[in-house]
């Protein structure tokens, strides 16, 4: 049953049979295999072994990315570092995108009184600079992963939020719906068995935008003292770190930190890319048709 | 005479706004956080002390009293004096604001002019080997960290090469641009990704409609077809755009003022926000709120003059 949806479903199919939708995947299940193995203790474990007598080792073949001011094997807590990355990103993105379809169907499907509270709202936190807000909240609710993706998911939800309202007006228009209502539909169940299915593409390719923005935010966060608590391996602490070490010629802490942010949000970056060429039908532009 | 009226009811209807963003400023640095006197007290104050520290901050009185003082302090564009520097907070951001415009304003343009230039190029030959790798690069810049590219680049042009001044700032207005270009490269490598992505879709979007056929058909060249017709209609799309990614420059602004010691607003900020300075950083919360509210007015009034089929109601 499940396997001829996704062979009958034509944006599933198209997704399937595109190389680097797939390339970008198996790169993303690549990470989370990581954060799953090393958070199970299999792989990784030495992350927090101290050893003050090698400290920052160049690379080597027994450390593969050098060791910290601790003597830490640095790929070790990169590694680690992929949980609290999948982590932050994941939860804050999954509570920015229950926050903005929530406010976003509301607005759109109801209209007036309820639509002006929520316009009013989004439009006075969108107003306020992003990094200013995500770091008052971040300030406010103090260090730590989970102050975190509060933070992050309660600043990024204004964008999905604008999208599904403005879509919701045009569906709620619709023949479909209007139908759905002759036949005694209720507002929930035009809601949810009607509209929503039509516009959860958006949401998708919303998400990986938002996901991405997260673990970015992060690094900046850290600079600013307002990231994970010490200790805690992140790639955000690890480029922090790098800004004195480099100097003395330290380069690998930035080095790991960099190779495994690259490709997770490249690979997140190209899906949501292919994503957008499947989902959205805006997107479907012949490329062959020059003139 | 429709524009001025257009403008008062748009500042009307920013009224709310501003009143939405007093309350949410306040209530984030009232209600949620700390008590900052036992902040500025520090660990080992008495609690006379702390207590004395409140009243001279005006945090013994009621919340509505608080916040109605801080509509006030809104209102009059008085926000009163830094906790940490005693100094006034309005003239530190005066003072902030000329080496942060001369940092962000060129930057800016000099990204806007190379971004278009690539989506153009880009969509000129869409689908192509061109248009694919301008692609994956974009990606591929979008996927560092912007701190990862302020310390590379720090490092490399100016500690490794010596190109340029490592940190510093000379106040006149000859001396400080020589510190000055490390910080625009930073910001242009940045804001290229992204750009470019946005405006290839915007000109993509565009060259697929009917008046570009019929421009072709009656034989225009196609350097005529993209100056003339499609980039004069992807202007609409675009200047939105452009002023949606202002968020993006300041926090830009924030990290590069903070590395490269300019002393901007975006400097003064990050201190304020490490040395827990509410006034300062509730002011510039809300000062930043209110350019922003401009730029949209500006854009509004800018599509208008692009486009006259778009009517200000």
């Amino acid at each position: 049953m499940k396997s001829s949806v996704l062979k009958t479903h034509p944006s599933l199919n198209r997704l399937c049979h595109n190389p680097v939708a797939l390339f970008s995947a198996l790169m993303i299940s690549l990470y989370l295999a990581l954060a799953l193995f090393s958070a199970l203790g299999w792989i990784a474990t030495d992350f927090q072994t101290i050893a003050n007598d090698r400290s920052y080792q160049p690379p080597s073949w027994e450390y593969w990315f050098g060791t910290d001011l601790f003597g830490r094997n640095v790929l070790s807590r990169a590694i680690h570092a992929t949980q609290t990355a999948l982590l932050v990103g994941l939860f804050s993105t999954t509570l920015a995108t229950v926050l903005g379809l929530f406010f976003g169907s509301l607005a759109g499907y109801f209209g007036g009184r309820t639509d002006d509270l929520v316009v009013w709202l989004y439009t006075t936190i969108d107003s306020i600079p992003y990094i200013l807000l995500v770091s008052a909240f971040a300030f406010m609710l103090g260090q730590g992963i989970l102050n975190l993706l509060i933070a992050l998911g309660l600043t990024s939800w204004i964008q999905l939020c604008r999208l599904v309202r403005s879509e919701f007006m045009k569906h709620k228009a619709q023949d479909y719906v209007q139908a759905a209502k002759a036949l005694g539909a209720g507002s929930r169940r035009q809601i949810f068995r009607h509209i929503l299915p039509n516009v959860f593409h958006i949401a998708l390719i919303q998400f990986s935008l938002i996901f991405v923005n997260a673990i970015k935010i992060e690094v900046i966060l850290s600079y600013l003292g307002l990231g994970v608590e010490p200790g805690t391996p992140s790639w955000g602490m690890m480029i922090d770190d790098a800004k004195l070490e480099l100097h003395q010629g330290v380069w690998w802490n930035l080095g790991a930190a960099t190779f495994f942010m690259f490709f997770l949000i490249l690979s997140v970056n190209l899906l949501n890319d292919s994503l957008r060429d499947a989902l959205d039908p805006k997107w479907h532009r012949p490329t062959s048709s020059k003139n | 005479m429709s524009l001025l009226r257009y403008c008062i009811r748009r500042i009307f209807f920013a009224l709310p706004i501003l009143f939405g963003i007093t309350l949410v400023t306040f209530i984030l640095f009232h209600l949620v956080g700390g008590d900052p006197a036992f902040l500025i007290a520090g660990k080992n104050a008495s609690l006379e002390r702390v207590a004395s520290i409140r009243s001279e901050l005006g945090l013994d009185r009621s919340l509505l009293q608080q916040y109605i003082s801080f509509v006030k302090q809104t209102v009059t564009f008085d926000w009163g004096r830094s906790w940490s520097s005693q100094e006034r907070v309005m003239d530190m951001f005066w003072r902030g604001l000329g080496p942060s415009l001369s940092l962000a304003l060129p930057a800016f343009l000099i990204s806007f002019l190379i971004s278009l230039g690539i989506a153009l190029l880009s969509s000129y030959y869409r689908g192509q080997c061109f248009d694919r790798g301008v692609l994956i690069a974009c990606l591929a810049l979008m996927s560092f960290s912007y701190l990862v590219y302020i310390i590379l680049f720090q490092y490399l042009f100016a500690y490794k090469m010596g190109l340029f001044p490592i940190t510093g700032w000379d106040p006149s207005w000859s001396g400080r641009w020589q510190y000055l270009i490390l910080p625009w490269m930073i910001s242009v490598t940045v804001s290229i990704g992204p750009g470019v992505l946005i405006y290839r879709t915007a000109i993509l979007d565009e060259s697929l409609q009917g008046y570009v056929r019929t421009a072709r058909a009656k034989g225009l060249k196609d350097t005529a077809v993209y100056s003339q017709h499609i980039l004069k209609n992807a202007l609409v799309p675009i200047l939105t755009i452009v002023i949606m990614q202002m968020p993006l420059m300041i926090t830009g602004s924030l990290l590069l003022e903070s590395f490269f010691g300019i002393p901007g607003v975006g400097g003064l900020l990050i201190q304020a926000i490490q040395n827990a300075d509410f006034p300062v950083i509730k002011a510039m919360t809300v000062i930043g709120s209110i350019f922003y509210m401009l730029f949209n007015l500006l854009s509004d009034l800018v599509l208008t003059a692009v486009d006259p089929r778009i009517e200000l109601k």
